[in-house]
Protein backbone atom coordinates (compact mmCIF):
# COMPACT_ATOMS: atom_id res chain seq x y z
CA UNK A 1 0.00 0.00 0.00
CA UNK A 2 1.78 2.74 -1.12
CA UNK A 3 0.26 5.88 -1.01
CA UNK A 4 0.60 9.79 -1.46
CA UNK A 5 1.32 11.39 2.07
CA UNK A 6 -0.75 13.90 2.81
CA UNK A 7 0.34 15.69 5.88
CA UNK A 8 4.00 14.43 7.02
CA UNK A 9 5.21 15.44 10.44
CA UNK A 10 8.95 14.93 11.33
CA UNK A 11 10.69 14.93 14.69
CA UNK A 12 7.73 17.89 15.60
CA UNK A 13 8.49 19.36 19.15
CA UNK A 14 6.08 21.64 20.63
CA UNK A 15 6.60 24.02 23.59
CA UNK A 16 3.70 26.04 25.42
CA UNK A 17 6.75 28.70 26.74
CA UNK A 18 8.93 26.21 28.87
CA UNK A 19 6.60 23.11 28.76
CA UNK A 20 7.12 20.25 26.29
CA UNK A 21 3.82 19.40 24.80
CA UNK A 22 4.86 17.41 22.22
CA UNK A 23 8.33 15.60 21.88
CA UNK A 24 10.05 14.23 18.62
CA UNK A 25 6.46 13.04 16.73
CA UNK A 26 6.77 11.62 13.54
CA UNK A 27 3.58 10.78 11.97
CA UNK A 28 2.40 10.82 8.38
CA UNK A 29 -1.35 10.79 7.42
CA UNK A 30 -2.79 9.43 4.15
CA UNK A 31 -5.78 10.83 1.68
CA UNK A 32 -8.83 9.54 1.95
CA UNK A 33 -8.47 7.81 5.56
CA UNK A 34 -9.68 8.74 8.99
CA UNK A 35 -6.30 8.66 11.14
CA UNK A 36 -7.90 8.67 15.26
CA UNK A 37 -5.85 10.44 17.68
CA UNK A 38 -6.20 8.78 21.04
CA UNK A 39 -4.42 8.93 24.75
CA UNK A 40 -5.07 10.11 27.95
CA UNK A 41 -5.72 13.35 28.66
CA UNK A 42 -3.12 15.82 28.63
CA UNK A 43 -0.85 13.14 26.06
CA UNK A 44 -0.79 16.18 23.63
CA UNK A 45 -3.33 14.58 20.84
CA UNK A 46 -5.43 17.49 20.65
CA UNK A 47 -2.22 20.18 20.74
CA UNK A 48 -0.89 18.13 17.75
CA UNK A 49 -4.21 18.58 15.98
CA UNK A 50 -4.23 22.13 16.47
CA UNK A 51 -0.65 22.46 14.78
CA UNK A 52 -1.71 20.80 11.84
CA UNK A 53 -3.84 23.94 10.73
CA UNK A 54 -1.48 26.32 13.19
CA UNK A 55 -4.87 27.54 15.76
CA UNK A 56 -2.13 26.77 18.40
CA UNK A 57 -0.55 30.11 17.37
CA UNK A 58 -3.16 31.85 18.70
CA UNK A 59 -1.93 31.13 21.79
CA UNK A 60 1.19 33.64 23.12
CA UNK A 61 4.81 31.94 24.17
CA UNK A 62 4.25 28.75 22.01
CA UNK A 63 7.22 27.17 19.65
CA UNK A 64 7.31 24.63 17.43
CA UNK A 65 10.74 22.73 16.06
CA UNK A 66 10.67 20.41 13.88
CA UNK A 67 8.67 19.93 10.26
CA UNK A 68 5.20 19.26 9.61
CA UNK A 69 4.29 19.40 5.90
CA UNK A 70 1.14 19.10 3.65
CA UNK A 71 1.67 18.37 0.27
CA UNK A 72 5.37 18.89 1.05
CA UNK A 73 5.26 22.21 1.73
CA UNK A 74 6.10 22.97 5.29
CA UNK A 75 3.29 24.39 7.38
CA UNK A 76 5.59 26.24 9.26
CA UNK A 77 7.63 27.65 6.46
CA UNK A 78 8.60 31.05 6.74
CA UNK A 79 6.66 32.44 3.63
CA UNK A 80 3.84 30.48 4.05
CA UNK A 81 0.35 32.15 4.26
CA UNK A 82 -1.65 31.07 7.42
CA UNK A 83 -5.20 31.86 6.23
CA UNK A 84 -4.25 29.51 3.38
CA UNK A 85 -2.85 26.82 5.62
CA UNK A 86 -6.62 27.23 7.32
CA UNK A 87 -8.43 27.43 4.15
CA UNK A 88 -7.01 24.07 2.84
CA UNK A 89 -7.37 22.32 6.19
CA UNK A 90 -10.44 22.71 8.18
CA UNK A 91 -11.52 22.36 11.58
CA UNK A 92 -14.23 20.86 13.55
CA UNK A 93 -14.26 21.71 17.68
CA UNK A 94 -15.01 19.49 20.39
CA UNK A 95 -17.90 22.23 21.50
CA UNK A 96 -20.53 23.21 18.31
CA UNK A 97 -19.43 27.06 17.72
CA UNK A 98 -21.86 28.06 15.19
CA UNK A 99 -21.91 31.51 14.59
CA UNK A 100 -24.89 33.99 15.66
CA UNK A 101 -25.86 34.17 12.26
CA UNK A 102 -28.50 32.31 10.33
CA UNK A 103 -27.88 28.77 8.82
CA UNK A 104 -27.28 30.12 5.66
CA UNK A 105 -25.12 32.52 6.56
CA UNK A 106 -23.03 30.06 8.99
CA UNK A 107 -22.05 28.01 6.25
CA UNK A 108 -21.68 30.39 3.45
CA UNK A 109 -19.21 32.14 6.07
CA UNK A 110 -16.18 30.99 4.54
CA UNK A 111 -17.03 31.20 1.40
CA UNK A 112 -17.63 35.00 2.07
CA UNK A 113 -14.47 35.89 3.50
CA UNK A 114 -12.68 33.94 0.57
CA UNK A 115 -14.39 36.34 -1.46
CA UNK A 116 -17.51 34.43 -2.32
CA UNK A 117 -20.26 37.35 -3.68
CA UNK A 118 -22.47 35.43 -6.05
CA UNK A 119 -25.25 34.57 -4.17
CA UNK A 120 -26.15 32.11 -6.92
CA UNK A 121 -23.00 30.54 -6.33
CA UNK A 122 -22.86 31.02 -2.52
CA UNK A 123 -26.62 28.95 -2.69
CA UNK A 124 -25.54 26.16 -4.45
CA UNK A 125 -22.50 25.25 -2.22
CA UNK A 126 -24.24 25.95 0.62
CA UNK A 127 -26.52 23.26 0.05
CA UNK A 128 -23.69 21.06 -1.43
CA UNK A 129 -22.19 21.31 2.24
CA UNK A 130 -25.23 20.89 3.67
CA UNK A 131 -26.12 17.90 2.15
CA UNK A 132 -22.86 16.13 2.86
CA UNK A 133 -23.20 16.81 6.34
CA UNK A 134 -26.63 15.41 5.70
CA UNK A 135 -28.45 18.18 7.18
CA UNK A 136 -29.89 19.74 4.12
CA UNK A 137 -33.57 17.64 4.85
CA UNK A 138 -33.68 18.85 8.62
CA UNK A 139 -32.33 22.45 8.03
CA UNK A 140 -33.71 23.13 3.75
CA UNK A 141 -36.84 25.10 5.29
CA UNK A 142 -35.26 27.36 7.88
CA UNK A 143 -31.73 28.51 6.44
CA UNK A 144 -32.59 32.28 7.08
CA UNK A 145 -33.57 31.11 10.93
CA UNK A 146 -30.85 31.47 13.52
CA UNK A 147 -28.46 28.99 14.03
CA UNK A 148 -28.27 28.52 17.67
CA UNK A 149 -32.37 27.20 17.24
CA UNK A 150 -31.01 23.98 16.61
CA UNK A 151 -30.42 21.16 18.19
CA UNK A 152 -26.47 19.96 19.18
CA UNK A 153 -26.18 17.44 17.21
CA UNK A 154 -26.96 19.70 14.16
CA UNK A 155 -25.03 22.72 15.38
CA UNK A 156 -22.60 20.19 14.86
CA UNK A 157 -23.26 18.95 11.63
CA UNK A 158 -23.41 22.52 10.44
CA UNK A 159 -20.26 23.11 11.78
CA UNK A 160 -18.64 20.16 9.79
CA UNK A 161 -21.13 22.00 6.78
CA UNK A 162 -19.33 25.12 7.07
CA UNK A 163 -16.15 23.68 7.47
CA UNK A 164 -16.29 21.43 4.18
CA UNK A 165 -18.12 24.70 2.40
CA UNK A 166 -14.57 25.91 1.78
CA UNK A 167 -13.39 22.32 0.16
CA UNK A 168 -10.64 21.73 2.59
CA UNK A 169 -8.26 18.93 1.53
CA UNK A 170 -8.05 17.99 5.00
CA UNK A 171 -10.68 18.20 8.18
CA UNK A 172 -9.38 18.32 11.83
CA UNK A 173 -12.14 16.96 14.15
CA UNK A 174 -11.09 17.65 17.72
CA UNK A 175 -13.70 15.28 19.80
CA UNK A 176 -16.54 16.07 17.81
CA UNK A 177 -19.07 14.02 19.53
CA UNK A 178 -17.82 14.63 22.82
CA UNK A 179 -20.61 17.37 23.83
CA UNK A 180 -23.44 15.44 21.98
CA UNK A 181 -25.57 12.24 22.58
CA UNK A 182 -25.54 8.83 21.38
CA UNK A 183 -27.48 9.34 18.77
CA UNK A 184 -26.55 12.42 17.27
CA UNK A 185 -22.72 10.79 18.09
CA UNK A 186 -23.88 7.95 15.76
CA UNK A 187 -25.00 9.89 13.04
CA UNK A 188 -21.56 12.56 13.08
CA UNK A 189 -20.08 8.93 12.89
CA UNK A 190 -21.95 7.71 10.09
CA UNK A 191 -20.90 11.05 8.31
CA UNK A 192 -17.23 10.82 9.10
CA UNK A 193 -17.37 7.01 7.15
CA UNK A 194 -18.82 9.68 4.23
CA UNK A 195 -16.62 12.44 4.22
CA UNK A 196 -13.25 10.33 4.50
CA UNK A 197 -13.63 9.63 1.12
CA UNK A 198 -12.62 12.61 -0.48
CA UNK A 199 -11.07 14.62 2.19
CA UNK A 200 -8.12 13.41 4.42
CA UNK A 201 -9.97 13.27 8.18
CA UNK A 202 -7.73 12.80 11.58
CA UNK A 203 -10.05 13.32 14.44
CA UNK A 204 -9.16 13.15 18.45
CA UNK A 205 -11.23 11.25 20.60
CA UNK A 206 -11.42 9.88 24.02
CA UNK A 207 -13.51 7.37 22.90
CA UNK A 208 -11.89 4.12 22.08
CA UNK A 209 -14.92 2.05 20.15
CA UNK A 210 -15.41 5.06 18.39
CA UNK A 211 -11.78 5.52 17.24
CA UNK A 212 -12.39 1.70 16.60
CA UNK A 213 -15.38 2.38 14.51
CA UNK A 214 -14.65 5.18 12.21
CA UNK A 215 -10.96 5.22 11.86
CA UNK A 216 -7.91 3.44 9.11
CA UNK A 217 -5.36 4.21 11.34
CA UNK A 218 -4.98 4.70 14.57
CA UNK A 219 -2.33 6.70 16.69
CA UNK A 220 -1.50 6.16 20.15
CA UNK A 221 -0.02 9.52 22.21
CA UNK A 222 1.01 9.11 25.63
CA UNK A 223 3.37 12.54 27.91
CA UNK A 224 3.63 14.20 24.79
CA UNK A 225 5.24 11.06 22.93
CA UNK A 226 3.84 9.30 20.09
CA UNK A 227 3.92 5.25 21.38
CA UNK A 228 2.32 3.32 18.36
CA UNK A 229 0.64 4.13 15.13
CA UNK A 230 -0.75 1.55 12.47
CA UNK A 231 -3.44 0.31 10.95
CA UNK A 232 -6.60 0.67 13.47
CA UNK A 233 -7.66 -3.19 13.41
CA UNK A 234 -3.88 -4.46 14.67
CA UNK A 235 -3.85 -1.31 17.45
CA UNK A 236 -6.84 -2.52 18.98
CA UNK A 237 -6.11 -6.53 18.44
CA UNK A 238 -2.14 -6.75 18.80
CA UNK A 239 -1.19 -3.68 20.30
CA UNK A 240 2.68 -3.64 19.99
CA UNK A 241 3.20 -1.71 23.64
CA UNK A 242 2.12 -1.95 26.71
CA UNK A 243 1.21 1.56 27.23
CA UNK A 244 -1.03 1.59 24.50
CA UNK A 245 -2.56 -2.17 25.58
CA UNK A 246 -3.28 -0.62 29.10
CA UNK A 247 -4.93 2.09 27.68
CA UNK A 248 -7.18 0.51 25.03
CA UNK A 249 -8.09 -2.10 28.09
CA UNK A 250 -8.84 0.54 30.21
CA UNK A 251 -6.18 0.16 32.45
CA UNK A 252 -5.66 4.15 33.02
CA UNK A 253 -6.66 7.20 31.28
CA UNK B 1 -20.44 5.29 47.16
CA UNK B 2 -21.86 2.71 49.97
CA UNK B 3 -18.71 1.21 50.14
CA UNK B 4 -16.71 4.32 50.74
CA UNK B 5 -19.07 4.70 53.24
CA UNK B 6 -19.01 2.20 54.94
CA UNK B 7 -14.98 2.30 54.21
CA UNK B 8 -15.38 5.30 56.61
CA UNK B 9 -16.97 4.03 59.42
CA UNK B 10 -14.83 1.43 59.53
CA UNK B 11 -11.55 4.14 60.48
CA UNK B 12 -11.79 4.88 64.43
CA UNK B 13 -11.39 8.37 64.33
CA UNK B 14 -14.71 8.62 62.78
CA UNK B 15 -16.45 6.92 65.05
CA UNK B 16 -17.26 10.02 67.03
CA UNK B 17 -18.45 12.96 65.12
CA UNK B 18 -16.09 14.71 63.12
CA UNK B 19 -17.47 18.24 62.67
CA UNK B 20 -18.12 17.38 59.45
CA UNK B 21 -21.79 16.38 60.16
CA UNK B 22 -24.97 17.60 61.59
CA UNK B 23 -24.17 19.77 64.96
CA UNK B 24 -24.15 23.38 63.79
CA UNK B 25 -27.10 23.30 61.01
CA UNK B 26 -29.43 26.11 62.88
CA UNK B 27 -26.24 27.81 63.44
CA UNK B 28 -24.99 28.01 59.83
CA UNK B 29 -28.91 28.35 58.12
CA UNK B 30 -29.24 31.22 61.10
CA UNK B 31 -26.05 32.77 59.72
CA UNK B 32 -27.52 31.79 55.56
CA UNK B 33 -30.70 34.13 56.87
CA UNK B 34 -28.80 36.86 58.52
CA UNK B 35 -26.34 37.16 55.51
CA UNK B 36 -29.43 37.23 52.45
CA UNK B 37 -31.05 39.63 55.01
CA UNK B 38 -28.19 42.15 54.94
CA UNK B 39 -27.92 41.58 51.03
CA UNK B 40 -31.56 42.41 50.38
CA UNK B 41 -31.72 45.38 52.45
CA UNK B 42 -28.38 46.51 50.73
CA UNK B 43 -30.16 46.20 47.65
CA UNK B 44 -33.50 47.89 48.94
CA UNK B 45 -31.55 50.81 50.04
CA UNK B 46 -30.46 51.52 46.24
CA UNK B 47 -33.99 51.17 45.40
CA UNK B 48 -35.11 53.20 47.66
CA UNK B 49 -32.86 56.08 46.87
CA UNK B 50 -33.82 56.24 43.36
CA UNK B 51 -37.51 56.62 44.57
CA UNK B 52 -36.77 59.07 46.89
CA UNK B 53 -35.09 61.06 44.21
CA UNK B 54 -38.21 60.29 41.85
CA UNK B 55 -40.26 61.34 44.07
CA UNK B 56 -39.19 64.32 45.71
CA UNK B 57 -38.37 65.90 42.27
CA UNK B 58 -42.04 64.78 41.16
CA UNK B 59 -43.69 66.53 44.02
CA UNK B 60 -41.86 69.98 43.62
CA UNK B 61 -41.15 70.14 39.90
CA UNK B 62 -44.02 68.44 38.11
CA UNK B 63 -46.34 71.34 38.52
CA UNK B 64 -43.58 73.43 36.33
CA UNK B 65 -43.21 71.11 33.65
CA UNK B 66 -46.37 72.35 31.54
CA UNK B 67 -46.58 72.25 26.94
CA UNK B 68 -45.31 75.81 27.53
CA UNK B 69 -42.09 74.74 30.02
CA UNK B 70 -40.91 72.19 27.17
CA UNK B 71 -41.71 73.79 23.85
CA UNK B 72 -40.58 77.48 24.59
CA UNK B 73 -37.69 79.83 25.76
CA UNK B 74 -36.88 81.41 29.10
CA UNK B 75 -38.11 84.78 29.33
CA UNK B 76 -37.90 87.73 32.13
CA UNK B 77 -34.74 86.75 32.86
CA UNK B 78 -35.38 82.90 33.31
CA UNK B 79 -37.78 83.58 36.06
CA UNK B 80 -40.83 82.32 33.30
CA UNK B 81 -41.09 80.78 30.24
CA UNK B 82 -40.03 77.52 29.23
CA UNK B 83 -36.25 75.40 28.64
CA UNK B 84 -36.54 74.02 24.90
CA UNK B 85 -33.26 75.20 24.22
CA UNK B 86 -31.81 73.34 27.40
CA UNK B 87 -33.35 70.34 26.03
CA UNK B 88 -32.25 70.63 22.69
CA UNK B 89 -28.73 71.33 23.88
CA UNK B 90 -28.39 68.23 25.94
CA UNK B 91 -29.20 66.39 23.44
CA UNK B 92 -26.81 68.01 20.95
CA UNK B 93 -24.03 67.37 23.49
CA UNK B 94 -25.11 64.01 24.59
CA UNK B 95 -25.34 62.35 21.12
CA UNK B 96 -22.50 64.42 19.85
CA UNK B 97 -20.07 63.23 22.72
CA UNK B 98 -21.15 59.88 21.89
CA UNK B 99 -20.16 60.48 18.16
CA UNK B 100 -17.21 61.37 18.94
CA UNK B 101 -16.32 58.58 22.00
CA UNK B 102 -18.33 55.76 20.89
CA UNK B 103 -15.81 54.84 17.26
CA UNK B 104 -12.84 55.70 19.05
CA UNK B 105 -13.40 54.19 22.47
CA UNK B 106 -14.23 50.95 20.66
CA UNK B 107 -11.32 51.51 18.22
CA UNK B 108 -9.11 51.42 21.46
CA UNK B 109 -11.20 48.44 23.17
CA UNK B 110 -10.50 46.53 19.92
CA UNK B 111 -7.01 47.56 19.60
CA UNK B 112 -6.30 46.66 23.25
CA UNK B 113 -7.78 43.52 23.50
CA UNK B 114 -7.66 41.68 20.22
CA UNK B 115 -4.57 43.18 18.61
CA UNK B 116 -2.15 44.33 20.70
CA UNK B 117 0.91 41.87 21.97
CA UNK B 118 0.08 41.84 26.09
CA UNK B 119 2.77 43.49 27.86
CA UNK B 120 4.10 46.43 29.12
CA UNK B 121 2.67 48.68 26.55
CA UNK B 122 -0.76 47.31 26.88
CA UNK B 123 -0.71 47.54 30.68
CA UNK B 124 0.29 51.21 30.80
CA UNK B 125 -2.63 52.55 28.63
CA UNK B 126 -5.01 50.51 30.54
CA UNK B 127 -3.55 51.97 33.55
CA UNK B 128 -4.08 55.61 32.17
CA UNK B 129 -7.58 55.04 30.92
CA UNK B 130 -8.87 53.63 34.38
CA UNK B 131 -7.01 56.93 35.85
CA UNK B 132 -8.69 58.69 33.24
CA UNK B 133 -12.11 57.29 34.63
CA UNK B 134 -11.44 58.88 38.15
CA UNK B 135 -10.41 62.55 36.80
CA UNK B 136 -12.77 64.70 38.58
CA UNK B 137 -14.93 66.28 35.46
CA UNK B 138 -14.30 69.99 36.74
CA UNK B 139 -10.26 68.85 35.45
CA UNK B 140 -11.81 68.11 32.08
CA UNK B 141 -13.63 71.05 31.85
CA UNK B 142 -10.41 72.99 32.60
CA UNK B 143 -8.82 70.94 29.86
CA UNK B 144 -11.55 71.26 27.80
CA UNK B 145 -11.04 75.27 27.88
CA UNK B 146 -6.98 75.09 27.52
CA UNK B 147 -7.36 73.17 24.84
CA UNK B 148 -10.47 73.01 22.24
CA UNK B 149 -11.12 76.41 23.42
CA UNK B 150 -7.96 78.43 23.32
CA UNK B 151 -5.37 76.29 21.74
CA UNK B 152 -7.61 75.05 18.68
CA UNK B 153 -9.73 78.15 18.81
CA UNK B 154 -12.75 76.21 19.19
CA UNK B 155 -13.82 79.07 21.10
CA UNK B 156 -16.95 78.26 23.70
CA UNK B 157 -18.92 75.71 21.42
CA UNK B 158 -20.74 72.45 20.88
CA UNK B 159 -17.65 71.63 19.13
CA UNK B 160 -15.60 71.95 21.85
CA UNK B 161 -18.25 70.50 24.55
CA UNK B 162 -18.50 67.73 22.84
CA UNK B 163 -15.21 66.92 22.69
CA UNK B 164 -14.57 67.53 26.20
CA UNK B 165 -17.57 65.29 27.06
CA UNK B 166 -16.49 62.42 24.46
CA UNK B 167 -12.95 62.49 26.43
CA UNK B 168 -14.82 62.39 29.53
CA UNK B 169 -17.39 59.00 28.83
CA UNK B 170 -14.04 57.43 26.60
CA UNK B 171 -12.68 55.28 29.83
CA UNK B 172 -16.12 54.14 30.46
CA UNK B 173 -16.94 53.15 27.29
CA UNK B 174 -13.01 51.40 26.56
CA UNK B 175 -13.78 50.23 29.34
CA UNK B 176 -17.03 48.06 28.78
CA UNK B 177 -16.22 47.61 25.32
CA UNK B 178 -13.17 45.11 26.47
CA UNK B 179 -15.64 43.82 28.76
CA UNK B 180 -17.99 42.91 26.12
CA UNK B 181 -15.14 41.63 23.48
CA UNK B 182 -13.69 39.50 26.12
CA UNK B 183 -17.08 37.75 26.58
CA UNK B 184 -17.20 36.81 22.88
CA UNK B 185 -16.04 33.09 22.71
CA UNK B 186 -12.82 31.98 21.69
CA UNK B 187 -14.41 29.73 19.92
CA UNK B 188 -15.94 32.05 17.46
CA UNK B 189 -12.57 33.48 16.82
CA UNK B 190 -11.13 30.20 16.02
CA UNK B 191 -14.45 29.23 14.15
CA UNK B 192 -13.65 31.76 11.97
CA UNK B 193 -9.75 31.65 11.65
CA UNK B 194 -10.04 28.00 11.40
CA UNK B 195 -12.38 28.56 7.49
CA UNK B 196 -9.50 31.04 6.58
CA UNK B 197 -10.60 34.46 7.59
CA UNK B 198 -8.09 36.69 8.42
CA UNK B 199 -7.77 38.70 11.84
CA UNK B 200 -9.48 41.58 10.45
CA UNK B 201 -12.47 39.41 9.00
CA UNK B 202 -12.72 37.73 12.14
CA UNK B 203 -13.07 41.13 14.15
CA UNK B 204 -15.38 42.59 11.88
CA UNK B 205 -18.03 40.18 11.08
CA UNK B 206 -17.94 37.85 13.89
CA UNK B 207 -16.17 39.53 17.32
CA UNK B 208 -17.70 42.82 16.93
CA UNK B 209 -21.38 41.83 16.21
CA UNK B 210 -20.98 39.70 19.19
CA UNK B 211 -19.98 42.41 20.86
CA UNK B 212 -21.82 45.30 20.32
CA UNK B 213 -25.04 44.74 22.78
CA UNK B 214 -22.36 44.96 25.54
CA UNK B 215 -20.83 47.86 23.98
CA UNK B 216 -24.15 49.27 23.59
CA UNK B 217 -24.36 49.25 27.45
CA UNK B 218 -21.11 51.42 27.45
CA UNK B 219 -22.09 54.18 25.69
CA UNK B 220 -25.50 53.83 27.60
CA UNK B 221 -23.34 55.08 30.82
CA UNK B 222 -21.47 57.45 28.66
CA UNK B 223 -24.00 58.92 27.45
CA UNK B 224 -26.09 59.38 31.01
CA UNK B 225 -22.40 60.43 32.52
CA UNK B 226 -22.45 63.52 29.69
CA UNK B 227 -25.78 64.27 29.62
CA UNK B 228 -25.49 65.23 32.84
CA UNK B 229 -22.41 66.83 33.44
CA UNK B 230 -22.47 70.07 34.25
CA UNK B 231 -18.59 71.10 35.09
CA UNK B 232 -17.27 70.22 31.69
CA UNK B 233 -19.57 72.04 29.82
CA UNK B 234 -19.23 75.03 31.65
CA UNK B 235 -16.12 76.34 30.19
CA UNK B 236 -16.58 74.69 26.92
CA UNK B 237 -19.98 74.84 25.55
CA UNK B 238 -22.53 76.44 27.77
CA UNK B 239 -23.79 79.82 27.70
CA UNK B 240 -25.93 81.33 30.63
CA UNK B 241 -28.47 82.53 28.14
CA UNK B 242 -29.45 82.32 24.83
CA UNK B 243 -32.01 83.89 22.89
CA UNK B 244 -31.79 81.96 20.07
CA UNK B 245 -31.25 77.79 18.86
CA UNK B 246 -27.72 77.30 17.85
CA UNK B 247 -27.05 76.70 14.27
CA UNK B 248 -23.65 75.54 13.70
CA UNK B 249 -21.19 73.10 15.88
CA UNK B 250 -19.56 76.39 17.13
CA UNK B 251 -22.57 78.25 18.89
CA UNK B 252 -22.54 77.77 22.18
CA UNK B 253 -25.90 76.27 23.85
CA UNK B 254 -27.75 76.47 27.27
CA UNK B 255 -27.66 72.69 29.03
CA UNK B 256 -30.20 71.12 31.60
CA UNK B 257 -27.59 70.91 34.00
CA UNK B 258 -26.38 73.84 33.54
CA UNK B 259 -29.09 75.72 33.79
CA UNK B 260 -30.20 74.20 37.02
CA UNK B 261 -27.20 75.02 38.37
CA UNK B 262 -27.52 78.93 37.25
CA UNK B 263 -30.97 79.15 38.12
CA UNK B 264 -29.97 77.35 41.41
CA UNK B 265 -26.83 79.53 42.21
CA UNK B 266 -26.33 82.29 40.48
CA UNK B 267 -30.39 83.98 39.21
CA UNK B 268 -31.35 87.02 40.07
CA UNK B 269 -34.65 85.04 41.69
CA UNK B 270 -32.93 81.84 43.11
CA UNK B 271 -36.45 80.99 45.74
CA UNK B 272 -38.70 82.32 43.08
CA UNK B 273 -37.19 80.00 40.50
CA UNK B 274 -37.48 77.03 42.64
CA UNK B 275 -40.21 75.36 40.93
CA UNK B 276 -38.74 75.81 37.56
CA UNK B 277 -35.52 74.48 39.00
CA UNK B 278 -36.80 71.10 40.03
CA UNK B 279 -39.05 70.71 36.88
CA UNK B 280 -35.34 71.25 35.15
CA UNK B 281 -33.99 68.61 37.03
CA UNK B 282 -37.20 66.44 36.18
CA UNK B 283 -36.86 66.79 32.54
CA UNK B 284 -33.49 66.03 32.76
CA UNK B 285 -33.66 62.84 34.66
CA UNK B 286 -36.33 61.86 32.48
CA UNK B 287 -34.43 62.84 29.21
CA UNK B 288 -31.41 60.16 30.47
CA UNK B 289 -33.98 57.85 31.30
CA UNK B 290 -35.60 58.43 27.66
CA UNK B 291 -31.92 57.89 26.22
CA UNK B 292 -31.40 54.65 28.37
CA UNK B 293 -34.70 53.23 27.43
CA UNK B 294 -34.27 53.75 23.63
CA UNK B 295 -30.83 52.25 23.73
CA UNK B 296 -31.65 49.47 25.94
CA UNK B 297 -34.74 48.72 23.34
CA UNK B 298 -31.95 48.97 20.90
CA UNK B 299 -29.44 46.21 22.28
CA UNK B 300 -32.89 43.85 22.88
CA UNK B 301 -33.57 44.49 19.59
CA UNK B 302 -29.80 43.20 18.17
CA UNK B 303 -29.70 40.21 20.68
CA UNK B 304 -33.07 39.10 19.21
CA UNK B 305 -31.73 39.30 16.12
CA UNK B 306 -28.46 37.50 17.04
CA UNK B 307 -30.38 34.81 18.53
Amino acid sequence: MKEQIKIRAKNLNFYYTDFLALSEVSLDFFPHQATALIGPSGCGKSTFLRCINRMNDLIPGVRVEGSLCLDGQDIYGPKVDVVEIRRRVGMVFQKPNPFPKTIFENVAYGLRVNGGRDREALSRRVEESLRLSALWDEVKDRLDQSALGLSGGQQQRLCIARALAVRPEVLLMDEPASALDPIATQKIEELIHELKKRFTIIIVTHSMQQAARVSDRTAFFYMGRLIEVGNTETIFTYPRHKQTEDYITGRFG
Amino acid sequence: MDLIEAALERRPENKEADGFRAPGMSRRKAVQAGMFGLFRAAALINGLALLVIVFFLLKNGAGSVTWEFLTEQPYDSMTRGGILPCIVGTLILGLGAMLVAFPLGVASAVFLSEYAAPGRAVRVIRLGINNLAGVPSVVFGLFGLAFFVTWCGFGVSILSGVLTLGLLSLPVIIGTAEEALRSVPQTYREASLGLGATKWQTISRVVLPAAVPGMLTGSILGLSRAAGETAAIMFTAAVFFSPRMPSGIFDQVMALPYHIYVLATAGTEIEKTRPLQYGTALVLICLVLGMNLAAIWYRARIQKRNQ
